[in-house]
C-alpha cells in the first residue's frame, strides 16, 4: 500500500469533492440568473485594476475581519483567528509537505494529515520551524475557538445582547467545525508522542499522552478527525458557513461594479448567501430593542429566504431605517433585498396615475422649483418657513405642490409596487421638466432621496437644508443673531444614512443657536418609528421605538429638537412628548 | 327570453343578509384596526389622490365593509400609498396596510 | 400645629363649592389657588351652554358663599408636595407643603385641580399659532366677552366662519382616545353667539358625531340648524393652507355626499378638547392613581366616585374626567358630603 495513503483520509476527501461540486453547481448557476447588466458589468471590470483592490480587500475583509474588528474587537479576533489560523494552517501544511517530499504535486490530503505520513527520522530542512509555525498556528486556532465557545454560551461577554438561534443543520455543522481543533491537536499529541515530530504543544500533550496505549488510540484519532472534517465541508453549503465562500465572490462582484437590480438575480443569492448570522444586526434593530419583536431582523428575514418560508409580514415589518445595512460586516442591503421580496405583480399599471395633469407655471419660469412633499402639507409650519424664507432671499420660485399634493412614488416602491411608482415617476418626471427652473428643492427627505436616487432628472436636486446652507454661504439669507437657544438635532434616516447629508443641518443650526450632541448622531441615528416603509407595526410599537430615539436625543436636555423631514416631525409630535420639536427652516424662520 | 312586457330591477339596497363579507373578513384579520374606523373622512380629506380624483380611502373601507365589491379593484389602484392618511386617522387605523392588504386580496379574489 | 380637617387644592368651581359645604357643616377648611383669584377656568368663559347663563353670575354665587363663610384662602400659593404624614406612627393625616415650602396638615385632602386646555399647536395641521385667523374656541370666548369677533382676513365679503370639532380630543394620534364631552355643545353656543353678532356671516362647524347627551343641548341644536343657519358637516378637517388674501383653505370630506369640501374661510375656530392640568397629572402620578390619560382615577366610579384609594384623600370635578359646570357642582356637593361623613367617624 502506498505509504502516503490510509483508508481515513477518505471521509475528508469526499467531504471537499461534495464541496466543491456543490460550489461549482451554486456559481454556474447563480451566473446565470445574472441579468444582462450585472454580467456586462463583470465582463467589463475582470480584467481591470478593480480586481487587485477586491484581492486586497477579500484579504482585509475575509482574512483580517477589519470590519468586526471596529464594531467589535473580541468578535474580530474570533473571526480573525479561525479565518486567518485555518487558511494559514492548509496554506504552511502544503508548504511543509512540499519540503519534506520535494514535489510540489503529491496527495491532496498529505498537507492536512502531515504529522501522520510525516516518515520517522527523515530530516528536512525547517522542519523544527515548522513543527513551531504549526503548533503555534494551530493554538490560535484554538484560542478562537474558546472565545467561539464563550460567544455560544454567554454572549453578553462579548458585547452581543441577542445572537441568532440555530437551525439543527447549522448546530451539526458548528459541532463539527469545534470538533475539528481540538481532534487535530489530539491526533497530532498522539502521533508526536512516539514520533516525536512535534511542536512546542503538540510534542508536549504528546509526552504527557505517552501514558496511554497510543498505538491503539492512533487511528481513531486521525479517523474521528477526517470525519469531523467531513461533516463540516458536506454540511457547509447548507448553512451559515457558506458564507466563507460567498463572501469573497461578493467582495469581487462589488468592485466589479456589480449592482442589486429590481429583480431576483443571481446576484440576490450570492448576497443571501453570504450571511454569516452573526447577528449583529439584531442588537441595532429598534423593531427589536423598542417594540420587542425578534423574528424580523435582517439575519431571520435572509434566513426565512434561504429556507423559502419567508412571510409576508416579516418582509414588511422593517423600517428600511438602514441601521443593520450600516452595521453588518459584509455590507450586505438587506432593504434592497427586502424591496426585491415585497415584489407585488399582478396590478394595473398603465394610465393608473393619468390624473396628474403636467402644466408648466403661467407666469415666466421660475429658477427655484419647490416641491414640499405630501407630509409637508401636515406641517404647514415648514412650508410656511419656507416661503418666508424664499421671499426673504429673493428667490424667483415656483411651488410646484402648493395645490394639489403629489407622491413622489418612493412609498410605492418600498411596498414592492415597482410598476406602478415607475408609472408615478413617469408624470413627476413629465411635471418637473415642464416646469423649467435650474434647481428642485424638497422638504421631503423621502422625496429628495428618490428624485435624486430613482428620478432621471435633467436638473439638480437639493435638501432644503443643503439649500438653506447655500443660501446663507452666498450671503442672499441672513441670521441678524444667535439665540440663547440649546439645540439637538435628528438626523432623519432618508437624508442620513440614505444620502450622508450630516453637516448642513447642523451648519445651520450653528447659526441660530448652540448645536448640542444627541446620543446617537449621524450614521448610528435612530428612526422616529414614523417610516413608511413599515405597514405591520402597531401604535403603540411605533411609539415605543419613538420614545426610544427621543430618550438618546434629549439626554442633554435641549431647549428644542430640531429635524429636517415633516414626518420625523410629525412622529415626534405624537401624544407623550414634552420637547418642543421644529423643523430646520422654522428655526432659520424664527429669526 | 321571454317578454312579458316589464322588466325587474335589480334592488339598489345593500343586503346585508345575502352580502358576501369573505374579503372583508380576511381583511380584518390582517388589519385589524381597519375595525376602529368611525368613518370622519378625515383620510379622504387630505388624500393626495382624492384631490386628482374621485378615489376616497373612506369608501374603499365602506365598500368592503358592506361586501360590494364590484368597484373596488379599480378605486384600490388610484392610491399612491404617500401616507397622508395614516398620519390623519383619529383612530389609528392602518389605512396604508389596509389599501396594500384589500389589493392583494381583490387580486386573488378575481383569480380564483 | 393646627391640623385642619380638610385642605382642598384648587380654588374653581368645585373647590369653592365644596369649600361652602364643608364650612357650611362647620369644618374647618384651608382651600389653595395657584392662581391670585378664585374661579379656575370659569373665569375664562362669557356665556355657559345650553341656556346662556352668565359665567360670572354662578361666580359670584360662588363667591358669596366664600364670603360669607369663615374658611382660609391660599391664592397664588400652587403646592409642591403632597403626601401622607409620616411621623407619630399614625398616617390617617395628610401633609401638603406649599410653593412656600411651608407644611399644612390635615385629617382630609380634597383634590379639585381641574383641567387644561388641550395645546393647540400639537395638531400642526391645522396651523394654529401658524395662520392668524385660526384661534381656539378659548380665544373666541374671549371675543365674545368683549363683544367683538377679530378677523384677520382682509377680505371684504361677508366673513366665513367654520368651527372644528375634536381638536385634541378622540384622537389617538395626539394620545387622547376619550371625548371632551363639552366641545360638541360649547361650538353650538358658540355658533349661535357668533351668528348673533354677525348675522351675515357664514357659518359651519365640522364634526365627526355630534354628542348631545345633555339637558336641553338637542333643543339648542335644533335652534342652531332653524334660527341661526348654522351648517353642521359631517366630516373631519385634515389641512388647513393658506390664501393669498390671508384667508385659510380648509380639506374636509363630506362623509354624507362622499365628495371631497375644500372652504375658503375667513376664521377658524378650533374646539379644544380637555386634558388633565398640570397638577391633576402631577397629583395622579406621584400618588399612583392615574387613569391612562393622567386623570385621577377614582375608588369605584359607581358608588365610590369621590374616593380615590389612599384613605382620607377625596377627588371632585374635572380631575377625574371631563365634566360641565352644573356636574362639577353636584360632584363637589357629594365629595362634601363623603368628607363629612368620613370626619365624623373619625371622631
Amino acid at each position: 500500500m502506498n505509504q502516503n495513503f490510509h483508508p481515513f483520509v477518505i471521509p475528508f476527501m469526499l467531504g471537499v469533492i461534495f464541496l466543491v461540486i456543490v460550489m461549482i453547481v451554486r456559481l454556474v448557476r447563480w451566473f446565470r440568473m445574472m441579468d444582462k447588466r450585472q454580467r456586462v458589468a463583470v465582463s467589463r471590470n475582470i480584467i481591470s485594476f478593480k480586481t487587485l483592490k477586491a484581492i486586497w480587500e477579500t484579504i482585509r475583509e475575509s482574512l483580517f475581519h477589519r470590519n468586526i474588528f471596529k464594531t467589535n474587537f473580541v468578535l474580530g479576533y474570533m473571526h480573525f483567528c479561525f479565518a486567518f489560523g485555518w487558511l494559514m494552517l492548509i496554506v504552511m501544511g502544503k508548504v511543509e509537505e512540499i519540503f519534506a517530499s520535494g514535489k510540489i504535486f503529491t496527495e491532496p490530503w498529505l498537507g492536512i494529515f502531515f504529522k501522520y505520513f510525516e516518515p520517522i527520522g527523515e530530516h528536512y530542512p525547517l522542519q523544527g520551524f515548522f513543527a513551531f509555525v504549526m503548533d503555534l498556528l494551530l493554538l490560535f486556532v484554538l484560542s478562537g475557538l474558546i472565545l467561539a465557545f464563550i460567544k455560544r454560551s454567554r454572549s453578553t461577554i462579548l458585547g452581543l445582547r441577542k445572537t441568532t438561534n440555530h437551525s439543527p443543520i447549522d448546530r451539526t455543522a458548528l459541532t463539527a467545525l469545534w470538533l475539528i481543533f481540538p481532534l487535530r491537536l489530539f491526533s497530532e499529541s498522539i502521533t508526536a508522542s512516539y514520533k516525536g515530530n512535534g511542536g512546542f504543544l503538540t510534542q508536549t500533550i504528546g509526552n504527557w499522552l505517552s501514558v496511554l496505549p497510543v498505538e491503539t488510540i492512533e487511528l481513531p484519532a486521525w479517523w474521528a478527525y477526517s470525519i469531523a472534517l467531513c461533516v463540516f465541508f458536506a454540511l457547509m453549503p447548507f448553512t451559515r458557513y457558506m458564507h466563507i465562500f460567498t463572501e469573497v465572490l461578493l467582495i469581487f462582484l462589488r468592485k466589479w461594479k456589480v449592482v442589486e437590480s429590481a429583480e431576483k438575480t443571481g446576484y440576490t443569492f450570492i448576497e443571501l448567501y453570504s450571511c454569516s448570522r452573526c447577528g449583529i444586526c439584531i442588537d441595532t434593530c429598534q423593531i427589536n430593542s423598542a417594540a420587542n419583536i425578534n423574528n424580523t431582523q435582517a439575519v431571520y428575514f435572509i434566513r426565512d429566504v434561504r429556507e423559502e418560508q419567508l412571510q409576508d409580514e416579516i418582509a414588511d415589518n422593517c423600517l428600511m431605517c438602514n441601521r443593520c445595512t450600516n452595521a453588518c460586516p459584509v455590507g450586505i442591503e438587506q432593504t434592497q433585498i427586502r424591496r426585491i421580496y415585497r415584489r407585488k405583480k399582478g396590478f394595473d399599471s398603465e394610465k393608473l396615475y393619468d390624473y396628474i395633469k403636467p402644466e408648466a407655471p403661467k407666469d415666466a419660469q421660475a429658477k427655484v422649483l419647490y416641491f414640499a412633499g405630501c407630509m409637508s402639507h401636515l406641517t404647514p409650519g415648514i412650508i410656511t418657513a419656507m416661503k418666508q424664507i424664499l421671499d426673504n432671499a429673493k428667490i424667483d420660485y415656483h411651488f410646484l405642490d402648493e395645490d394639489k399634493s403629489i407622491c413622489c412614488g418612493r412609498p410605492l416602491k418600498q411596498q414592492g409596487f415597482l410598476e406602478q411608482a415607475n408609472a408615478l415617476m413617469r408624470k413627476n418626471s413629465e411635471l418637473i421638466n415642464n416646469a423649467g427652473g435650474t434647481v428642485l428643492v424638497t422638504s421631503c427627505p423621502i422625496c429628495y432621496n428618490s428624485f435624486a436616487k430613482d428620478y432621471n432628472l435633467s436638473i439638480p436636486v437639493m435638501h432644503h437644508s443643503q439649500y438653506i446652507e447655500q443660501l446663507l454661504n452666498e450671503g442672499k439669507l441672513k441670521v441678524s443673531k444667535k439665540k440663547e437657544l440649546r439645540i439637538a438635532y435628528h438626523d432623519p434616516c432618508e437624508i442620513s444614512r440614505g444620502h450622508n447629508i450630516y453637516e448642513s443641518p447642523r451648519n445651520i443650526i450653528t447659526k441660530v443657536g448652540e448645536l448640542i450632541p444627541a446620543g446617537n448622531e449621524k450614521d448610528d441615528s435612530l428612526c422616529c418609528g414614523g417610516s413608511l416603509a413599515n405597514t405591520i407595526i402597531n401604535p403603540e410599537q411605533l411609539t415605543a421605538i419613538r420614545n426610544q430615539t427621543l430618550d438618546t436625543l434629549c439626554i442633554n436636555h435641549p431647549d428644542i429638537l430640531a429635524t429636517s423631514c415633516p414626518l420625523c416631525k410629525k412622529s415626534f409630535q405624537r401624544g407623550g412628548n414634552t420637547i418642543k420639536v421644529m423643523d430646520i427652516a422654522e428655526l432659520i424662520a424664527l429669526d | 327570453m321571454i317578454n312579458f312586457g316589464y322588466t325587474l330591477n335589480k334592488s339598489g339596497a345593500i343586503n346585508l343578509v345575502e352580502a358576501d363579507l369573505s374579503l372583508y373578513n380576511d381583511l380584518m384579520k390582517k388589519v385589524p384596526s381597519f375595525a376602529r374606523c368611525i368613518g370622519c373622512g378625515g383620510c379622504a380629506a387630505t388624500c393626495a389622490a382624492r384631490q386628482h380624483t374621485d378615489f376616497s380611502v373612506l369608501k374603499c373601507n365602506m365598500l368592503i365593509r358592506r361586501g360590494e365589491y364590484d368597484t373596488l379593484s379599480k378605486e384600490l389602484n388610484k392610491c399612491m400609498l404617500c401616507g397622508k392618511c395614516s398620519l390623519v386617522c383619529p383612530r389609528n387605523v392602518n389605512t396604508r396596510a389596509m389599501i396594500i392588504q384589500a389589493r392583494l386580496l381583490v387580486n386573488s379574489f378575481s383569480k380564483r | 400645629m393646627n391640623i385642619v380637617d380638610c385642605i382642598i387644592i384648587g380654588g374653581g368651581p368645585a373647590g369653592m363649592e365644596a369649600a361652602n359645604r364643608l364650612t357650611d357643616q362647620g369644618f374647618q377648611v384651608l382651600l389653595f389657588e395657584k392662581e391670585p383669584e378664585l374661579g379656575g377656568k370659569l373665569r375664562q368663559w362669557d356665556k355657559l351652554f345650553p341656556d346662556f347663563t352668565l359665567a360670572q353670575d354662578i361666580l359670584k354665587m360662588l363667591n358669596d358663599n366664600i364670603a360669607s363663610n369663615k374658611l382660609e384662602i391660599k391664592t397664588g400659593n400652587t403646592i409642591r408636595e403632597l403626601r401622607q404624614s409620616t411621623d407619630e406612627g399614625n398616617s390617617k393625616e395628610w401633609e401638603v407643603i406649599d410653593g412656600n415650602g411651608e407644611s399644612h396638615r390635615a385629617r382630609t385632602v380634597l383634590i379639585t385641580t381641574g383641567f387644561d386646555f388641550f395645546d393647540a399647536t400639537r395638531k400642526e395641521e391645522y396651523g394654529y399659532g401658524i395662520y392668524p385667523n385660526v384661534i381656539t374656541s378659548v380665544e373666541l370666548e374671549e371675543q365674545l366677552k368683549n363683544g367683538k369677533i377679530e378677523i384677520a382676513s382682509n377680505s371684504k365679503n361677508d366673513p366665513n366662519i367654520a368651527f372644528i370639532q375634536c381638536v385634541g380630543s378622540r384622537d389617538e394620534k395626539v394620545g387622547n382616545h376619550y371625548c371632551s364631552r363639552n366641545c360638541c355643545i360649547c361650538a353650538v353656543k358658540q355658533a349661535i353667539e357668533v351668528k348673533e353678532l354677525l348675522p351675515q356671516s357664514e357659518v359651519t362647524c365640522y364634526y365627526m358625531d355630534l354628542r348631545m347627551f345633555g339637558q336641553s343641548y338637542e333643543e339648542l341644536y335644533r335652534k342652531a340648524q332653524q334660527e341661526f343657519r348654522v351648517n353642521f358637516i359631517r366630516g373631519r378637517v385634515s389641512e388647513i393652507s393658506p390664501t393669498l388674501e390671508n384667508r385659510v383653505i380648509l380639506k374636509a370630506e363630506d362623509t354624507l355626499l362622499s365628495r371631497p369640501i375644500r372652504a375658503t374661510v375667513d376664521l377658524v375656530v378650533l374646539m379644544v378638547g380637555m386634558e388633565p392640568s398640570e397638577t391633576t397629572a402631577q397629583l395622579s402620578k406621584s400618588l399612583n392613581m392615574s387613569d391612562p390619560y393622567g386623570y385621577i382615577a377614582s375608588k369605584n366610579s359607581y358608588t365610590a366616585d369621590n374616593e380615590t384609594q389612599h384613605k382620607g384623600l377625596f377627588v371632585a370635578g374635572t380631575a377625574k374626567r371631563q365634566l360641565a359646570i352644573p356636574d362639577v357642582i353636584r360632584d363637589a356637593d357629594a365629595a362634601a358630603f363623603t368628607i363629612a361623613k368620613h370626619l365624623k367617624n373619625g371622631k
